[in-house]
């Protein structure tokens, strides 16, 4: 039976609501139309910098590309002796389970930046949920602050709801106190209305702290304002109900400083101040980082930056 | 419940409900519109294809209703003024008529391209002028403006086609026109591009309080080169269009304003034979029924009463909500309204600019008092609005009944009014009883019903899982007390035409 | 000494680029005096595959702009035209003083055509579709469709006119298109690939192929992924035309070019030619509560 007419999903959709697409599509073009000058700006881009969870998700990662990767999370822009480094640590780096622990060890255990690590069979998802699980906890063993999972996509498509809730809640159990981001895979859901289901499916297995996100960032279709939207008014939808704040992670697609910024106006716009943080919304992203610094060097100096002013220590996302 | 769990009291910590934080901590720099609207000290009448002077010699102050500065003089035309308007567009429509459809259709797609080249300093004088954002000058008026003269523009040669089994298509001659406020620029272009694609020439009298748009277009039609005395343009107060309406020259008159004013125009040319459209006030109904996608429900509800100010005869200024759901959407609403910025009508991040004029806030405020009086519950988000210039921040009224003067009179300010329904029948009945019918709005996810309530409502526009939306192939007008006749779409040229 | 100018290497315009022929080869093209004016692409039955494949590939995002960018493209075709009538006129006289008058009477009304079609583009659905009074509860309405890639065969006479009121209809509702230009007079539709590639229209929209027809007019007629077929051809080309057409049930639209025709009079534009290549959909949807 197709997910659009089982009856367990037009009961949740009918509790939870629709989404009209053309009206997202409005909504979120209007965004784009917010002119951001000067310190707003300037505070706009640090946010965003403070909020990337600096990603390396390769089959050719080795231990010295995940220290390179880490050096440039801890200090993403060397700047002149003379200038105080005014800049903030991204909020997390993210790799592969196996390379939690050279990230931890890059790290330290003192530092501000979170190592989270995606798990569950990234990105497709399809293995035994015992891998799975297993997976989960060695990587939170080896360091892991935080965990990014893929929900099981077969079973959602294929209607079996409790299925994909009950998978997310016994991945939220072997995180232990590593927080749980949930990737839905927005580009294999499809549609506006299976993004919100699968939001309120999550959350309400989720505690504060955890995150709901986009994608994996491995197929042809990422973040857009669009699923950012639908995901976000969801996230407010659910607090406004509960009390509980659930945060955002779009991830892959975004690539400058200006749909950073654009995000951020959504965020702003949607659920307000209480969201401006990393402790509820991260950007997945690692070609990010560089246009968010070099924009962040052209405010300050009045000229437009070249790139290779800009360390390179992540392949593009 | 067993008697053991009814014993033990139960502890719940009392938390405050949950609510959204809009406030500074990310605030926005100013981010104004740097353009040059390149505006004249004094602008002049246009009449036989140059700018001259009016007859009496008097002119009036531009002003700004952001700030209210000065912005520049406009010619006060007077009945001598309208005369010559006339004799020159007489005198034109001989050549004018007779020009092949696809040579006239040229002199538009002309326009429409040099108003596409100069498309933001038209946005800024625009937004100067009348108070609305700049980013929907820039976005939807001009842009918009442009595409009615390109539209228009392809049906000059085409004419014949529109009017299947019609042996002659002619133009009536001289036709007078009278645009509103709200829309300067883009009321003109409505008026202008149908008029002339079919062989007319014309006499357009804008708005009092804004001038500015028309007389800069009149730079462009000589730019394109427009023979002279195809159109003419006098500027002025009341009187002044008064005269463009009572003029035995004229073998059309177009107007879009107040139904009041549609009234008087009525009475002044009865019994004269000239045809007659109009485009009037409305007091849509804009409903909600519980299966609605309720954000995108909100988002409409937003565009049909805080777009523009409100200032647009179409406004959905009724909210009628299902019962079941109007607490959700009233909350969601809020929310909404709380992150509208209000202010400067020149900085790119405002969304609800200046009213425009110092009569229709004090109109609106009048009725704001009634509302309250009557026993509706007022709400407005906190805003800062800027000390001088005329502002009103953006405002719902919940606890709304048909009886009550803030559901039936036209407010024309960022003023909603919220009722509630039931049944399909009542949402009906309610939308329904008002003398207007100009627009409608209608939300569900279920296909049969927004067929069944687009058949049943008495309203020239039904706009359906959507609000404010206008294409120059789309039709408008209105039913009832909002008027007569079609502007927009093959529909539009019926009425610029007799044919035989 | 006078200075020595270069030639212009003619290319054909597909896919948004100009290219040689894949067979390598050309033919050459003289000037009244009977000089070179160039080395044509003779194109091969493999062009025109490669020509579909960019129409198909470019089809489907041309429909789905709106109707209104449409028509500004073509707009916008027509001022790049008239912006180089001194160009094209010269193409079309190629040298020859007696045929420069007509050549420029033909250059406008190539301007004129694309204007003409340019303004249908957002008003011929208010014609040909309808809403549709059925004696039942439902809204039935009729609304037309793009039918896909048309390959076009011009006629030897009137090369730019008479390949752009070929084109111009097809492409308004959304068509893309292959055009075998004029094969004795194929010059015009070198420079005129310049002219779309300036007009904001996407590249594959428009495909233009130059050469003989005896090498190209049976793949035209059995190449399954195209739709229509539409232009002028004499009776042997129509018969193996409308033989090949049946394969795929092709529509065929092809005027005699043993009849006369005038590209300057009414017939040459209009309704008409727009309703030819598009398809037309019924939809019904209840209404009720």
């Amino acid at each position: 039976m197709s997910v659009a007419t089982s009856p367990s999903f037009r009961r949740l959709l009918n509790e939870i609501g629709a989404v009209d697409s053309v009206g997202i599509e409005e909504r979120v073009a209007k965004y784009g139309t917010r002119s951001l000058k000067k310190a707003s700006k300037v505070f706009g881009l640090k946010l965003a910098v403070s909020m990337v969870d600096l990603t390396t998700l390769e089959g050719k990662d080795t231990p010295g590309k995940v220290a390179a990767l880490c050096a440039k999370a801890q200090l993403p822009h060397e700047q002149s002796s003379s200038q105080a480094n005014d800049y903030p640590t991204v909020a997390a780096v993210c790799v592969y389970p196996a390379m939690v622990r050279h990230a931890r060890k890059a790290l330290g255990g003192q530092s501000p930046v979170k190592i989270a690590s995606v798990a569950t069979a990234f990105p497709s998802g399809q293995t035994p949920l015992a891998t799975r699980l297993a997976e989960v906890k060695a990587a939170v063993a080896d360091g892991a602050d935080e965990i990014d999972m893929v929900i099981n996509r077969g079973a959602f498509l294929a209607g079996e709801f409790s299925r994909v809730q009950d998978e997310i809640a016994a991945v939220l159990a072997a995180c232990g106190k590593s927080a749980l981001k949930v990737i839905f895979e927005t580009s294999e859901l499809e549609t506006y209305d299976n993004i919100r289901t699968a939001s309120f499916l999550a959350m309400r297995v989720l505690r504060e702290g955890d995150f709901i996100k986009t994608s994996t960032g491995k197929t042809s279709s990422n973040a857009t304002l669009g699923n950012n939207q639908v995901m976000i008014d969801s996230i407010r939808d659910f607090y406004l109900e509960t009390g509980i704040a659930i945060g955002m992670k779009p991830a892959g697609g975004i690539r400058t400083a200006k749909q950073a910024l654009t995000f951020l106006v959504a965020v702003k716009e949607t659920l307000g101040d209480a969201w401006l943080t990393n402790r509820r919304y991260r950007f997945g992203a690692s070609s990010l980082l560089n246009d968010l610094l070099r924009q962040l060097e052209k405010e300050k100096s009045g000229a437009y930056q070249a790139p290779y002013h800009f360390s390179e220590a992540t392949e593009s996302y | 419940m067993s008697a053991a769990k009814a014993a033990k009291p139960s502890r719940r910590i009392s938390r405050p409900a949950p609510e959204l934080i809009f406030g500074d901590f990310w605030t926005f720099d100013p981010s104004p519109e740097t353009a040059d609207p390149k505006l004249k000290a004094r602008y002049d009448l246009f009449i036989g294809g140059n700018f001259i002077a009016p007859a009496a010699g008097g002119y009036f102050a531009s002003i700004n209703p952001a700030n209210e500065q000065r912005l520049t003089e406009i010619a006060l035309g007077d009945a001598t003024d309208v005369t010559a308007a006339y004799a020159a567009a007489a005198k034109a429509f001989p050549a004018w008529s007779r020009l092949p459809g696809a040579e006239r259709g040229k002199y538009l797609f002309r326009i429409a391209r040099l108003l596409q080249d100069r498309a933001r300093e038209f946005a800024v004088a625009e937004t100067l002028d009348g108070g609305k954002p700049i980013k929907e000058s820039r976005d939807f008026d001009i842009p918009m403006s442009a595409a009615h003269f390109f539209y228009y523009a392809g049906w000059a040669d085409k004419l014949a086609h529109a009017f299947p089994g019609a042996r002659e298509v002619n133009p009536h001659g001289v036709v007078g026109q009278v645009i509103p406020w709200n829309f300067p620029l883009l009321m003109l272009a409505w008026k202008l591009a149908p008029a002339l694609a079919t062989g007319n020439t014309v006499v357009l009298k804008p708005a009092e309080t804004t001038s500015i748009t028309a007389l800069k277009l009149a730079e462009i039609l000589q730019e394109a080169e427009l023979p002279p005395g195809v159109v003419n343009i006098v500027t002025g107060a009341g009187e002044t269009g008064a005269a463009v309406v009572a003029h035995p020259g004229a073998a059309k008159i177009a107007f879009t304003g107040s139904t009041e004013v549609g009234r008087r125009i009525m009475r002044a040319t009865a019994g004269t034979g000239r045809k007659l459209t109009l485009e009037l006030g409305g007091k849509a109904a804009n409903i909600v029924f519980d299966d609605a996608p309720l954000d995108q429900a909100v988002e409409g509800i937003v565009n049909g009463i805080f777009f523009n100010q409100g200032h647009v005869c179409c406004a959905g200024s009724r909210l009628l909500v299902q019962e079941s759901v109007a607490e959700a959407v009233i909350a969601k609403l809020k929310n909404r309204m709380r992150v509208l910025r209000v202010g400067d009508p020149m900085d790119k991040n405002t969304d609800i600019g200046a009213i425009n004029s110092r009569e229709q806030l004090d109109r609106i405020q009048r009725l704001v008092a009634t509302g309250s009086k009557e026993g509706a519950k007022l709400y407005q988000p906190a805003c800062k609005l800027p000390p001088k210039g005329y502002y009103f921040p953006p405002t719902l009224f919940t606890g709304v009944h048909q009886s009550h003067r803030i559901a039936r009179e036209e407010i024309f300010g960022p003023v909603l009014s919220i009722l509630t329904f039931r049944t399909v029948e009542e949402a009906v009945e309610k939308a329904n009883n008002t003398a207007y019918g100009l627009s409608a709005g209608v939300w569900t996810e279920k296909g049969s019903r927004i067929l069944k309530m687009s058949t049943e409502l008495k309203a020239g526009v039904v706009w359906a899982n959507t609000y404010n939306k206008f294409d120059p192939a789309s039709p408008f007008g209105g039913y009832k007390e909002s008027g007569f006749g079609r502007e927009g779409g093959r529909h539009g040229l019926a009425d610029y035409v007799t044919t035989d | 000494m006078p200075r020595l100018p270069i030639t212009k290497t003619p290319k054909v315009y597909v896919g948004g680029a100009f290219i040689r022929s894949e067979s390598g080869r050309t033919f050459p093209l003289k000037n009244a005096r009977g000089a070179l004016v160039g080395h044509i692409p003779q194109c091969t039955r493999k062009d025109l595959r490669n020509a579909v494949e960019a129409a198909a590939k470019a089809g489907p995002g041309w429909a789905r702009r709106t109707a209104y960018n449409r028509g500004q493209i073509l707009y916008r075709l027509a001022e790049m035209i008239e912006a180089r009538t001194a160009e094209l006129t010269a193409a079309l006289a190629l040298g020859e003083p007696k045929a420069q008058p007509a050549s420029l009477r033909e250059v406008g009304a190539t301007v004129d055509r694309l204007i003409h079609y340019a303004g249908w583009a957002d008003k011929y659905e208010q014609l040909l579709g309808s809403v549709n009074p059925v004696a039942a509860p439902y809204f039935n309405f009729t609304v037309s469709e793009p039918m896909g890639i048309i390959g076009m065969i011009a006629p030897a006479e009137a090369p730019l006119l008479a390949l752009i009121s070929l084109i111009a209809p097809a492409i308004v509702s959304g068509n893309s298109v292959i055009a075998l230009a004029s094969e004795p007079r194929p010059f015009a539709a070198i420079v005129l690939g310049e002219m779309l590639a300036t007009s904001d229209l996407p590249g594959g929209v428009v495909n233009l192929l130059t050469g003989f027809h005896k090498e190209l007019i049976p793949t035209f007629a059995t190449h399954q992924h195209l739709r229509a077929i539409s232009g002028v051809a004499p009776i042997d080309e129509r018969t193996t035309i409308e033989r090949g057409a049946a394969d795929s049930i092709k529509r065929v639209k092809l005027r005699p070019s043993e009849d006369s025709f005038d590209w300057y009079g009414p017939h040459a534009q209009g309704l008409d030619a727009i309703r030819d290549l598009v398809e037309f959909k019924t939809i019904w949807h209840p209404i009720g509560a």
